[in-house]
């Protein structure tokens, strides 16, 4: 791949704003106890989401988990659909019938989100098998985080992956925590999520999930590996969570991490850090960086508006879809 | 009122019964995703690391994997205490649960049990639909080998708790998020509550409420409601699931003849269901009425405005009791359903769980 061209980075790095924007106003509107649901937000985490997304098209089919937002804004998921999904309204994605933790949108590719940890890892993998059986070569990305790796399901979707020449693209978004639990008291110093892929088979990459061009011209390079050698893949980024593990909050006064690596980390911001080096570089200017943000607000004002005014779903409706 | 200061809270009683079994016996483990986090599983197991720091354990996410590490455990002398935030997450481990823990003591034929205590906590509301919201208690007492009690207020969730930590083969222990936060009087002491009980908390004549976990609060209600028309309503709160407490409840339904089994699960093939075959079975003379009410047959929708279709309330309980007697109860449409919060557990929860 070529270098990344000016657009291209605008485009990115307007994602990876885009997402922060709207992950901000559910946070500030959640005290209104209108959005009564579960939420994982995304923060601090979107380069990988945008990074990986921007090299898709809607014909790729990805899954992922609880922490999803990211993933579907960047996929080109209906921001209408998942304002009102999160308002628990018949307009929702799956109308009010899921919630924060089961965000969909099959037109564009999103084709499942869960809460419990790693069951979407082999259900994406039966989803590039059928691409094998049925002839396409679309790639499937999973998205999981460090946790995941931890589940029997993992590994045993690696080994069929790896058997089965599938062409997936398993993405481990490594923030150190599941939940409020570091992965030092989880995992062995000595694991690394990357050997345990080669050593099923799977070539496998390492890299900063908070840089958004290494992310996205990596998982480009990557892509383009799995399509001609008709082979799965894995990258683990590094990246970290913002705010609380559910909820629209800060958590930090809860003291499981380090006060030095949450400050770290925070100055590592990927969207923050990507704005500072594009003004720097002449790529952005401050009006355009405006123009940006006014565009986005408005957007967001627009579907919180339709949300809003959407309706529940009727008492009807609490059996449709449910056939046995 | 009571007061408060003399009163202690569910999540207190539990942490209550696993601190003074790790205090009295050295072999009593307490492991599970979060257990030594700093919201310790609902405040269940808050600090309890930090008193016995060794027997603590936090776990990787890895559910059928730890349970079957607690299982060798437990072959081995120990008697460890799994809990997981959701029962849905101990779905995954459900091998070692139903064709490991369940099967040895019989497949062993006595020689060896497995002492081992699953928390599984259930609830609703705050939307959080299909995959964290389900109350599966029906499945696990579907199996020999298990025993599965469903603790409905800070007294017998001590008593019950310390009982299975006690006991020498597997135990479910099923706690609602909702009651979590209710009070109770509560001893200081060790005492147990047994296993396979259950227990008549208001005397009737007219009508047995047969109810477990949360719907014991929402039969309490109901029975406020019904003594306003004078309906005179026995409660009976299983305690148990399995065993079941059978002798109690065919006692309590020959006394008023009339029943409604309150589930706190899907009635369809539910605990409910058992419940009517059994007095079905026993009845005789057949001039028992018996019903069931639970929770609606579907998946648990996220959206408040469909989720509360689901769940039995104290105002669905009271339509029941006038059906099956016969009765009109005037006015009690003064009576709203809305007061009966299905999304929060309390008026000024802010969310989420």
């Amino acid at each position: 791949m070529k270098k990344i061209n000016k657009n291209k980075k605008l485009k990115l790095f307007y994602e990876m704003l885009r997402i922060r924007e709207i992950e901000k106003s559910i946070s500030a509107n959640y005290a209104q106890q209108k959005m009564r649901c579960p939420i994982h937000l995304s923060t601090g985490q979107e380069a990988i989401a945008v990074g990986v997304c921007q090299n898709l098209n809607n014909k790729n089919k990805i899954v992922t988990a609880h922490r999803s937002h990211a993933h579907y804004i960047a996929k080109s998921g209906n921001l209408n659909s998942m304002l009102a999904e999160l308002h628990g309204k018949k307009t929702g994605c799956a109308m009010g019938k899921g919630g924060s933790m089961h965000l969909i949108d099959i037109e564009n590719g999103i084709e499942a989100a869960v809460p419990i940890v790693g069951s979407t890892i082999p259900i994406g993998t039966g989803l590039a098998w059928a691409n094998k059986l049925n002839k396409k070569n679309n790639v499937v990305v999973i998205f999981f985080g460090d946790g995941a790796t931890e589940e029997g399901a993992f590994f045993e979707s690696l080994d069929f992956a790896s058997l089965h020449n599938l062409q997936i693209l398993f993405v481990c978004e490594n923030n150190f925590y599941s939940v409020y639990s570091d992965i030092k008291k989880r995992q062995n110093k000595n694991r690394s999520i990357t050997k345990i892929s080669k050593a099923i088979g799977i070539n496998s990459h390492a890299g900063d999930g908070n840089n958004i061009e290494e992310v996205y011209y990596e998982v480009n390079k990557i892509l383009k590996f799995i399509k001609e050698k008709k082979r799965p893949y894995l990258i683990e980024l590094k990246t970290y969570r913002h705010l609380e593990h559910c909820g629209p909050n800060n958590d930090d006064h809860l003291s499981y991490r380090d006060n030095n690596e949450v400050l770290k980390w925070k100055k590592k911001c990927p969207i923050k850090s990507y704005e500072i080096k594009l003004k720097k570089n002449n790529i952005l200017s401050e009006q355009q960086y405006k123009f940006m943000k006014n565009k986005i607000k408005k957007e967001i004002n627009k579907s919180f508006k339709f949300a809003l005014k959407s309706n529940f779903p009727e008492k009807k409706l609490l059996f449709q879809h449910n056939y046995a | 009122m009571h007061n408060k200061k003399k009163l202690t809270l569910f999540k207190d009683s539990i942490r209550d019964a696993i601190y003074l079994s790790m205090k009295k016996d050295s072999n009593v483990i307490l492991m599970g995703l979060g257990v030594d986090d700093p919201k310790g599983i609902f405040g269940t197991t808050l600090n309890i690391h930090k008193k016995f720091p060794t027997r603590v354990f936090d776990l990787p996410t890895a559910e059928n994997g730890f349970t079957g590490f607690a299982i060798g455990l437990a072959l081995s002398g120990k008697k460890p205490i799994i809990t997981h935030q959701r029962v849905e997450f101990s779905l995954l481990s459900l091998d070692q649960i139903f064709n490991q823990a369940a099967k040895w003591n019989y497949m062993t034929a006595g020689k060896k049990s497995v002492p081992l205590v699953i928390r599984l906590i259930i609830g609703k509301g705050w939307g959080q639909g299909p995959q964290h919201s389900q109350s599966l208690e029906a499945i696990f007492s579907h199996i020999p080998g298990l025993k599965v009690v469903c603790p409905s207020n800070p007294y017998n969730a001590k008593g019950l708790l310390l009982s299975s930590i006690e006991d020498k083969n597997p135990v479910i222990f099923f706690e609602h998020r909702w009651l979590h936060e209710t009070y109770g009087r509560v001893p200081k002491s060790i005492y147990k509550v047994p296993l396979g009980k259950g227990k008549i908390i208001k005397k009737g004549k007219d009508i047995t409420l047969i109810c477990f976990s949360l719907t014991v609060l929402e039969c309490i209600k109901a029975s406020k409601i019904l003594n306003k028309f004078k309906i005179d309503v026995e409660i009976l709160d299983l305690q148990s699931l399995r065993p079941l407490d059978k002798n109690l409840i065919l006692k309590s339904v020959k006394k008023t003849k009339k029943t409604i089994v309150v589930d706190n699960g899907w009635s369809f093939y539910g605990i409910s269901s058992e419940i009517l075959a059994i007095i079905k079975e026993n009845d005789s003379g057949k001039n028992i009425i018996a019903k069931r009410i639970g929770l609606k047959n579907t998946s648990i929708p996220s959206t408040r405005a469909l989720a509360k279709h689901v769940y039995p309330n104290p105002i669905s309980i009271v339509k029941a009791v006038e059906k099956i007697l016969g009765k009109k109860f005037k006015n009690l449409n003064l009576f709203n359903e809305n007061d009966f919060y299905s999304d929060q557990p309390y008026k000024n929860f802010l969310g989420p769980f």
